[in-house]
């Protein structure tokens, strides 16, 4: 926000109310179509590997879906969260499935 | 097409006890199918059991009701050879009778 | 420094790759499946003393007396009844070249559940019945059936049932291929996935007998003996391509394509340690 006076804050802070009000409120807070785009990226690129590691979780489909929805909603903030979110899990998967390669000996009936 | 009914009976000499498993989904028309629709409700409304010209069993049924019912009771009378004619009546309509001879 | 870490990697990796090739290098790591399902009927024998071997077929209906009850009244009317009448009608009706599934089949398709999977050695990979039944469709210039829906069910419900009490019988021949298919398929049942990080082991093998909210878990041996079944919480029947399909996400894993590489060979593992087991299928469950 760049206004020096007070009538200026005041201007720009009915604007952000009107901007509210019209769902639009994710234009403030930062996250931009952009960065959805960038963090919905690492997150595929995530469970794609995953896919190669035969071992996807559904959650994390599930979030990666809601990013996109509220990205179609124009609401960037939560798309870049759920993204992020879709990211993390995709690479709890990955770490999952390595740690597995030998970790399932342990279970094993001798 | 196979009778959706399978009945079972058999006579101890004074009582009879029957067994029988209807086919049919009993849809409640409270459940939604894959896409998210309703599937309408569809089940068996009236199931009856003759032995020898008169009801010895007969039911009123509601969508509460499982998919697949089973039923089991006893009846007195009921000689071995004897006929049991089954039937039942479903909310669209649909019946189906079978008769089975007492064991 | 970073190109000798990845020289040094480079060499191990060289060095674990020729190592590999050799056949059976290591002998704690040799596959002796023999062993295996003498260790995992041993396993569960022993922590179920009062079940039989035979016994253990039936499922969550072997763990408690209760339950046997209530299984023995309802196999006087099994709820899996219509499908197999489906099964045995579909099982006769010749394909519209005039084939049959008879044809398709040893025996004429008859009594012979317990020898699936087999290994095809021409193909180097595990056969499953399912997989046979919808190959032989193919063959016949059928379509296929989903793996994990009725007819398939029905169908593999009536040839369990004209197998009935014969031992399973599950043969791994003397090809490396068959033997690296059941190692896959172990580690599979080992490995745990999902977001809930489960093993198919970490219920049927840990847990058996205990309760999983309302259902009695089923112990791994003789799981397989009873498919396919009519399961009251699917309210019909199942396959096991759509059990497998249903554990993996029940476990919050997205389940692999049914008769994928790795059920095959899970199926194959399963099957395996469960022989000398009666086929018991179809079965009931709640």
């Amino acid at each position: 926000m760049s206004g020096t006076g007070r009538a200026n804050v005041l201007k720009s802070l009915a604007l952000a109310t009107t901007m509210l009000i019209a769902g639009a409120a994710s234009a403030l807070a930062g996250a931009s179509e952009a960065d959805f785009k960038a963090a919905y990226a690492a997150a595929e690129a995530a469970n794609k590997q995953a896919a190669s590691l035969r071992n996807q979780w559904t959650p994390t489909a599930a979030a990666l879906a809601a990013a996109k929805k509220a990205a179609e909603a124009g609401d960037f903030d939560t798309a870049v969260a759920s993204s992020q979110e879709a990211e993390a899990l995709a690479k709890a998967s990955i770490y999952q499935a390595r740690s597995e390669k030998d970790a399932w000996k342990a279970l094993e009936i001798h | 097409m196979a009778s959706t009914i399978r009945v079972r009976a058999t006579s101890s000499g004074e009582t009879t006890e029957v067994q029988a498993l209807i086919q049919h989904p009993m849809d409640s028309g409270y459940v939604k199918d894959a896409k998210g629709d309703l599937i309408p409700p569809h089940f068996i409304q009236q199931l009856t059991f003759e032995h020898d010209g008169k009801n010895v069993f007969l039911a009123d049924w509601g969508p509460a009701v499982s998919k697949d019912p089973y039923v089991k009771f006893s009846f007195k009378g009921g000689k071995k050879g004897d006929d049991l004619k089954i039937s039942w009546v479903d909310n669209k309509g649909a019946s189906d009778t079978t008769t089975a001879k007492i064991q | 420094m970073r190109s000798a870490i990845h020289f040094a990697s480079a060499a191990l990796a060289l060095a674990a790759l020729s190592f590999g090739a050799m056949p059976f290098a290591v002998a704690a790591d040799t596959p002796d499946p023999a062993a295996d399902a003498k260790a995992f009927q041993k396993f569960f024998t022993e922590k179920f003393p009062k079940v039989k071997l035979d016994d253990f077929v039936n499922g969550p209906y072997s763990m408690n007396e209760d339950m046997h009850r209530q299984w023995e009244e309802k196999e006087q009317f099994p709820p899996y009844d219509f499908s197999l009448d489906l099964g045995k009608e579909m099982f006769a009706k010749p394909f519209k070249n005039g084939k049959s599934y008879a044809d398709c089949f040893p025996n004429q398709g008859i009594g012979i559940r317990q020898n699936y999977p087999t290994f095809d050695e021409k193909e180097g990979k595990v056969v499953t019945l399912e997989l046979a039944l919808n190959r032989c469709r193919e063959a016949n210039g059928e379509a296929p059936f989903s793996y994990v829906k009725d007819e398939m069910a029905a169908l593999t419900a009536y040839m369990a049932f004209t197998s009935r009490g014969k031992p399973f019988d599950i043969k791994i021949p003397n090809d490396p291929r068959a033997l690296e298919a059941y190692e896959n398929g172990k580690r599979y049942f080992y490995t745990r996935r999902g977001q809930l990080n489960f093993s198919c082991a970490s219920c049927h093998v840990q847990n058996p007998g205990e309760r999983i909210r309302a259902e009695v878990l089923a112990p791994a041996l003789g799981i397989l003996n009873a498919m396919p079944i009519y399961r009251s919480e699917w309210g019909g029947m199942g396959t096991i391509s759509r059990r497998f399909t249903t554990c993996n996400s029940q476990i919050r894993g997205v389940p692999l394509e049914p008769q994928s590489d790795e059920y095959r060979d899970l199926e194959y593992y399963l099957s395996y340690v469960s022989n000398g087991l009666p086929v018991s299928g179809p079965g009931a469950r709640p």
